[in-house]
């Protein structure tokens, strides 16, 4: 019943699943999308951090930091670029999105 | 031992529910909220894991800030959507499928991984004991000394963000009162007043 390294594998491989999942079931949703980005960032984490703890190696928690960092700048860089795209054309639907097809 | 197992699948359990409710749920309110449970359970994997830091970091960084954010524009917009949800079911058999065979994959690797001999060799900085030191000291003795240009790099990307953030959501409103500090300084009495001779019976027009 103890807890290994595979346990900590598996949440991280069904977490990543569940983002990608998410980017194909909402693939209107430009919201649900950054969220589900979230999810693969935070699946990725569990990862380094399992692997550092399991490997006794601290500088897998540096780089979750880091990743950490680029998750958050991310996300407010997405969602400012999604106010004001709703300020342009006063819709999210990733569909309308087209302006520079041609 | 038990405990740890215990706490380990709640943790992991609610965290996986609450992802699936993330990416399935009606209302993206209620996304930002079961994203917040997500992160709140995997900041409890972090505490099992020995990363208290990461952990806290990962509350105060993700429920604190970006899910706050998530919330705050998706109670901004005024956007219908149910009809953002149109399609949903259409999308629902690739979607399953592909996540599927990405999560057989997945667990195959996990299931036939194995950790090289010479992986103890190559660890360049090793745990210390959790008597000796804390993690977050660990943590900062790492960051600030070896890897201090990637901490200033980072520092570095969140700048960027937030100016980028700043100048792609602000606007002038042409109409808008503003107050200029150097009019107000560069009066002086004869741009002030004016002085009138008002005419007995005519007042001003």
């Amino acid at each position: 019943m103890s807890i290994g390294l595979g346990h900590y594998l598996s949440v991280g491989a069904i977490l990543f699943t569940l983002g990608i999942f998410g980017i194909f079931l909402n693939r209107k949703n430009v919201i649900v999308i950054l969220m589900s980005i979230e999810l693969i960032l935070l699946a990725v984490n569990v990862n380094l951090v399992a692997f550092s703890s399991f490997l006794g190696d601290i500088v897998g928690q540096v780089y979750a930091l880091i990743i950490l960092t680029v998750a958050a700048a991310e996300s407010a860089i997405g969602l400012a670029i999604l106010v004001a795209y709703y300020r342009n054309r006063g819709s999210i639907a990733v569909e309308d999105i087209n302006l520079m097809k041609g | 031992m038990i405990l740890n197992a215990i706490f380990f699948y709640l943790f992991a359990g609610i965290c996986v529910a609450s992802a699936l409710m993330v990416v399935t749920s009606k209302n993206p309110v209620h996304s930002v909220l079961f994203l917040i449970l997500a992160f709140v359970n995997a900041a409890g994997l972090f505490v099992l894991l020995g990363a208290e830091f990461l952990a806290m970091i990962l509350i105060v960084v993700y429920v604190g800030a970006v899910a706050v954010l998530f919330l705050f524009v998706v109670m901004m917009l005024d956007v219908d959507f149910a009809e953002l949800r149109q399609g949903f079911l259409n999308y629902l058999p690739v979607g399953a499928l592909i996540g599927a065979v990405l999560l057989t994959e997945l667990l195959i690797v996990v299931g036939a991984w194995a950790i090289g001999p010479w992986v103890s060799h190559a660890i360049t900085s090793p745990i210390p004991a959790a008597s000796a030191i804390n993690n977050t000291q660990a943590l900062g003795l790492l960051l600030y000394t070896r890897y201090v240009y990637y901490f200033q790099a980072a520092g570095m990307i969140l700048l960027v963000a937030m100016i980028g953030a700043i100048v792609m959501t602000l606007q002038h409103k042409p109409g808008a009162k503003r107050q200029s500090i150097s009019a107000q300084v560069a009066r002086n009495r004869t741009s002030a007043i004016d002085i009138v001779k008002v005419k007995a019976g005519q007042g001003l027009s």
